[in-house]
């Protein structure tokens, strides 16, 4: 088939470009949450902010700090949308309703991006450039600080609960990391063809004699941290499949790349942080192993093309870019689902029914494969504590990881994390199901409309922010449940996250010897892979079954 | 080496069959079916919350289904319960063997007060109370043919004491006031002399009294690692329990409404219900299997520490050496023929009775006869001022012993001692061995010196194999010895124990074992004197011997009533098992879900949507039966793996990587497979059942 031949050539050159930038991008990024030294645009921030970079939190000032932080984002957004109107470069937009302004200010601030809206019908570029760009970069900022925390965590040993200082990582973050990448990112793609303007809406001819707005804007800026730092608002509605957005396959394969670039690069870091290279080799083989399985079916899925429809057609193609084809569609979808970005350069909403079934399913599984920057790291690292607890017992030891003995406090934690996602998801599903303003939202009944309602709130309770498609959802109830399945599914993790960390730092690191459960080898591995795979499906495979494995099936 | 149990009648109920042992369990198995009882267990509490539910719902709406639904709900509680009542049977008949040591008995308590001049404590005058009303500090005296009253010290006097209702060892032994064995059990009988006992035990607080409670359970408190997963079954449970209630409303949605029956029996099959219902049994057998080898814990935590320990602190003498040194070659000085130094050697270690003494002649006789001592011979006993034994006869002296003493004797006598002694000496010394000096001095002639016999350390045949499995597990073995630096380090070597601490006080113990937590790492040692106390309380797990001192017994967390040191290794061996148990039926629990989803989901939703019945994998008869199956063998499951829970898994030394590679395979994939079998099987059974 002479579609394979490419599919197979991007996943090669996508794999080379990830071997070769994670270990860079780790080193430089362990540095950056390491390192004594502060730059001068750092310090000059650190005086602005009024606060002393040096200081070491315990984990409550910390998740103080995050949580005050992420709380002045959510108002600055929350207003910046309701008082749209009154501010320049509205582009004559309305304000947002109330609901849907504290949808998009949750959205945003939870590293989400679920937009209920239209992009170019409903933002101006004030809105799109000072709320939420910004919160692009701060959002991630905040996640990969708190992975940063809790690898320091794990790190220390008997640092009284201490985890280092939340201003200095966020900062850093922004200024070591985002902000120099996004603007090569941003220039790479707006030299592969991706627009970059300030222009308002212009009328061009259309080939049938028409005339229709076309709205150009800084989409290239946007769209390089929208994938780097794994947010996925698109500037327009269609998102990355919009052509100004996502032009060719080669700037598909950059945004695809741009995605998976710092999740990896964590894990290493991870490594690095610990002092142990094995450690971060470990969870980045787990990362790429569960993508790599979700990538190959979900290809499969698609290029296979089961059902009635696409055998008719000749190929699944109906949702997806002519210019991207199933496999470029295939890696964009597993890629974005892995993590927690949430762009899209097709309808999910159209792929095959195990296709859509194995992209909620990445998103199910917490977004730890690759995950969200940072989110995914320190999500793979508390699935690491389970795994190493159930296994743990089996080599006769109290379970550690990393030196760090798994004991009643830390497994409330852990367990309080492992519960929370799959109860807003699962709650929050019966409930639109059970209620006729949830209900009114779906396009379709049956398993399809189980699906879109499914996904909604999985995307929003795991910070995705994709959507399905045929879901309406920019009315009062969805855009509350979703708003609050964000808020919950970001914060409340990254609180026990950060509790978590200062038990760790608190602890002594014991060392390890031959009778500790090694958590470096192949074994482990494939251990954590089975643990993150069947404590996932155990609990979502009903569902599923009602969704997406009927309509498989059927 | 004692290798009896605890008592007769506490192997005799490990002996009979299970179904035995089940069967007299059951009328405590039904007592705790009492709510209060379960809310230790939370997922076991679920469950009947869940046949409280479905009972109710049969006596309204009675069905085939919904009668056997209820039926084996009530069995899973059940036979939870029944799992925890075996454990503890088992230690019921031997706490009422223990029970029967408590009688009350009369005490002969001394009145008046200490009087120095009075000489002897025995002539104080006694009166006779009730052995309850005894008091610390209270003195007693104890004649043969008397059971001791309570625990304490002996002050004054040496008997010989049948201890063989605690310790199961019948030979009688020697309690003596001062040293390492003043220490004695009340309950115990004395067999010969009198002695005076100071009481050190409050009434109701003895020895005796936490044995019983031990083996009965009744002090189980529950481990911080039992804890910890008693949280993460919890959290399992609340996981399915969200699951089941959210899939009520989404099922409905789908117009593939399931009813409270079904939706209860699906959160039974996915709660943790085969580790939970074993769990306490599972803690109780492991006390119970160190019961068998005579260890007394005296808490779970110290049996769950065991398996964590890092570093074993074993002494020389005894436990990694036979405890006696052995003559293993004689060195002649340059001019002293062989015959010389072997005859006078022999000559002086006919009367001595130490082994040393008869490793010699056997060593120059080659057979463990000794011939008589001649008439003429007067004896010279060793001393520890003296340092040397030997023997006189008629012109002619002879001496051995320790190089400076025997050094010390010959230039008394104006002898000269040469410079090849010291080489031989040293050479000996550097080697492991103990240089045994031989003199002699015949009448008329300077005394000289015939040459050295080389005495041995004889490391336990074993040990080095056994020092290289516990190295492959991960723990580090220390050897404490009194021995010099040179000496020491020449032991170590040939037992192959990794570190080792020369010439210890129990000062350098206390320190070393710090130094090791200090470190991260966990410490055990087995001690029985007085100044062992503070290195035995400071260890993460002390083991006391039980011949040792009430204060050694007190400090440390375990008694060892065979006094056997080497048992260290087999109660770190159990401490393991029985976490390696918990993890094994932990993981083989969750592994079950698998199967029984593809038994449940299928049966639940294949009349609303007929493309799910691909997923009936194991193409169960009918949906009812397909329930059915997967509650009845979630049930069978918990009676299957008693046994496995009371044994605990099979452990073999090894690294950690190979025991998870192990386990993995058995519990986890295992797991996964066993139910598809077992399920199927139980569906074809069911099925020929009418209405089913």
């Amino acid at each position: 088939m002479s579609d394979v031949l490419p599919a197979l050539g991007q996943a090669v050159v996508l794999v080379a470009a990830l071997a070769l930038s994670t270990p860079l991008l780790g080193g430089h990024l362990a540095r950056t949450y390491t390192s004594e030294r502060h730059l001068r645009p750092e310090r000059l921030t650190y005086r602005l902010l009024r606060v002393d970079p040096d200081a070491d939190q315990t984990w409550r000032t910390y998740a103080l700090s995050v949580l005050g932080f992420s709380l002045v984002g959510l108002l600055l957004l929350f207003g910046l949308g309701r008082l749209q109107q009154h501010l320049p470069l509205s582009l004559g937009f309305d304000a947002l309703p109330a609901d849907g302004a504290w949808n998009t200010a949750v959205s945003f601030v939870a590293n989400t991006n679920w937009q209920w809206y239209s992009g170019e019908a409903a933002a101006g570029h004030l809105l799109q450039a000072a709320g939420l760009t910004v919160q692009n970069f701060v959002s991630a900022a905040v996640g990969m600080s708190v992975a940063a925390a809790f690898a320091r965590g794990l790190a220390r040993s008997r640092a009284g609960g201490r985890v280092g200082s939340f201003w200095t990582d966020l900062v850093r973050s922004l200024v070591r990391v985002l902000v120099p990448i996004a603007v090569v990112g941003a220039t790479a793609l707006a030299v592969g063809g991706v627009v970059q303007s300030w222009h308002g809406p212009r009328d061009v001819t259309t080939l049938t004699g028409g005339s229709q707005p076309v709205l150009g804007g800084p989409v290239a800026s946007q769209e390089a941290i929208k994938e780097l730092g794994t947010n996925g608002g698109g500037f327009f509605n269609a998102n990355s499949a919009h052509p100004f957005e996502n032009p060719t396959p080669v700037t598909n394969l950059l945004e695809i790349f741009l995605i998976l670039l710092i999740p990896f690069a964590m894990a290493w870091a991870f490594g690095l942080i610990v002092k142990d290279k094995r450690q971060g080799g470990a969870v980045l083989a787990v990362m790429a192993l569960l993508l790599g399985v979700s990538t190959a079916l979900l290809t499969w899925a698609e290029m296979a093309a089961p059902g009635t429809a696409p055998t008719l057609a000749g190929g699944a193609m109906e949702g997806k870019e002519v210019r991207f084809g199933e496999a470029g569609s295939a890696l964009f979808g597993a890629a974005t689902t892995g993590t927690s970005t949430g762009a899209v350069n097709a309808m999910h909403d159209s792929f095959t029914a195990p296709g859509g079934g194995l992209t909620m399913f990445n998103m199910m599984l917490g977004e730890i494969a690759p995950g969200g920057v940072g989110s995914g790291l320190y999500g793979m690292l508390v699935l690491a504590v389970v795994a190493v607890f159930l296994a743990g017992l089996m080599v006769g030891r109290t379970p550690e990881y990393l030196g760090k003995k798994i004991s009643q406090r830390e497994i409330v934690l852990v367990a309080l994390y492992v519960l929370t996602t799959p109860v807003l998801v699962l709650a929050g599903t019966a409930l639109a199901l059970s209620v006729p303003a949830g209900l009114a939202g779906l396009q379709e009944s049956g398993p399809h409309g189980l699906s879109e309602a499914l996904y909604a709130v999985t995307s929003a309770s795991n910070n995705n922010g994709s959507a399905f498609g045929g879901l309406t959802s920019g009315t009062p109830f969805w855009n509350t449940l979703l708003g609050t399945c964000m808020l919950l599914g970001r914060f409340v993790p990254i609180v026990l996250v950060l509790a978590l960390a200062g038990r760790f730092a608190g602890a002594q690191r014991l060392p390890a010897g031959a009778g500790t459960l090694p958590t470096h080898r192949p074994l482990f591995v494939v251990l954590l892979s089975g643990v993150a795979v069947v404590v996932v499906g155990l609990t979502y495979v009903p569902v599923l079954v009602l969704g997406p494995i009927v309509e498989s099936l059927s | 080496m004692n290798t009896q149990t605890l008592t007769e009648p506490a192997s005799a109920t490990a002996r009979r069959p299970l179904s035995v042992q089940l069967r007299e369990a059951l009328p405590s198995a039904l007592r705790k079916l009492d709510p209060r009882a379960l809310l230790a267990s939370p997922v076991m509490l679920v469950v009947e919350l869940g046949a409280v539910l479905t009972t109710v719902m049969t006596v309204v709406d009675p069905g085939t289904t919904s009668v056997g639904v209820t039926i084996w709900l009530w069995l899973t509680v059940l036979f939870g319960n029944l799992a925890e009542a075996v454990a503890e049977g088992r230690g019921k008949a031997q706490a009422d063997s223990l029970r029967a040591l408590q009688e009350e008995t009369t005490a002969y308590r001394l009145t008046g007060r200490p009087d120095p001049a009075r000489g002897s404590l025995l002539d104080r005058p006694a009166e006779v109370v009730p052995s309850t009303s005894l008091r610390p500090g209270d003195l007693v005296v104890v004649t043969a043919g008397e059971r001791i009253p309570g625990d304490g010290d002996v002050v004054e006097g040496v008997a010989s004491v049948d201890e063989s209702a605690v310790t199961g060892e019948s030979a009688p032994v020697i309690r003596e006031s001062g040293g390492d064995r003043s220490a004695v059990t009340g309950g115990t009988i004395v067999l010969s002399d009198r002695i005076v006992v100071r009481i050190s035990s409050e009434p109701g607080h003895s020895f005796v009294d936490r044995m019983i409670a031990l083996v009965e359970g009744s002090e189980r408190q529950r481990t911080p690692n039992e804890i910890a997963l008693n949280v993460l079954l919890t959290s399992l449970t609340a996981i399915f329990l969200v699951v089941v209630v959210t899939l009520y409303f989404i099922a409905d949605h789908s117009d593939a409404g399931q009813s409270v029956l079904v939706l209860t029996a699906l959160l039974v099959c996915l709660i943790p219900t085969t580790i939970s219902a074993l769990l306490s049994a599972i803690g109780i057998a492991g006390m119970d299997r160190l019961l068998q080898r005579n260890v007394l814990a005296m808490s779970g935590r110290a049996v769950e520490a065991a398996g964590d320990v890092d570093v074993l602190l074993l002494d020389k003498t005894g436990t990694i050496t036979l405890g006696n040194r052995q003559a293993c070659a004689m060195l002649p000085v340059a001019e002293v023929p062989d015959a010389d130094l072997a005859d006078a050697a022999l000559l002086s270690s006919l009367a001595d009775e130490t082994p040393e003494g008869r490793s010699i002649v056997a060593l120059v006789r080659g057979d463990d006869a000794r011939p008589p001592v001649p008439a003429t011979a007067t004896l010279v006993p060793f001393s520890a001022s003296t340092r040397m034994s030997g023997v006189d006869l008629p012109g002619r002296s002879v001496r051995k012993g320790a190089a400076s003493a025997v050094s010390r004797w010959v230039e008394e006598q104006r002898g000269v001692v040469s410079h090849q002694v010291g080489e031989l000496v040293e050479g000996i010394s550097r080697s492991g061995g103990t240089p045994l000096v031989v003199a002699e001095q015949r009448a008329g002639e300077e005394p000289r010196v015939l040459g050295v016999v080389h005495l041995k350390d004889v490391v336990k045949p074993g040990m080095r194999e056994r020092f290289a499995e516990l190295r492959s597990m991960g723990i580090r073995t220390v050897m404490v010895t009194g021995d010099n630096a040179t000496t020491a380090a020449a032991i170590a070597e040939e037992a192959g124990v990794d570190d080792v601490l020369a010439e210890a006080t129990p000062e350098d113990k206390l320190a070393l074992i710090r130094r090791e937590q200090e470190g991260g790492r966990m410490v055990a040692m087995c001690g029985d004197g007085t100044n062992d106390a503070p290195a035995l309380a400071q260890a993460d797990v002390g083991v006391a011997m039980n011949t040792g001192t009430t204060a050694a017994k007190e400090a440390g967390n375990m008694v060892d009533l065979d006094s056997d040191p080497t048992k260290l290794i087999d109660v770190v061996e159990i401490g393991k098992q029985l976490l390696i148990t918990r993890g094994a039926l932990t993981t083989f629990s969750v592994a079950n879900d698998v199967a029984k989803y593809f038994a449940i989901l299928p049966a639940m939703f294949v009349v609303a949507f007929p493309g799910l019945d691909v997923l009936n994998v194991m193409r169960l008869s009918s949906p009812e039966s397909a329930i059915l199956s997967a509650v009845i063998f979630n049930a069978l499951v918990i009676v299957a793996l008693i046994p496995l829970a009371l044994r605990g898994v099979r452990y073999r030394p090894s690294s950690a990587a190979a025991l998870l590679n192990r386990n993995l395979l058995i519990y986890g994939v295992g797991g996964i497979v066993a139910p598809f079998v077992g399920i199927k099987l139980i569906d074809l059974l069911v099925s020929t059942l009418p209405g089913a």
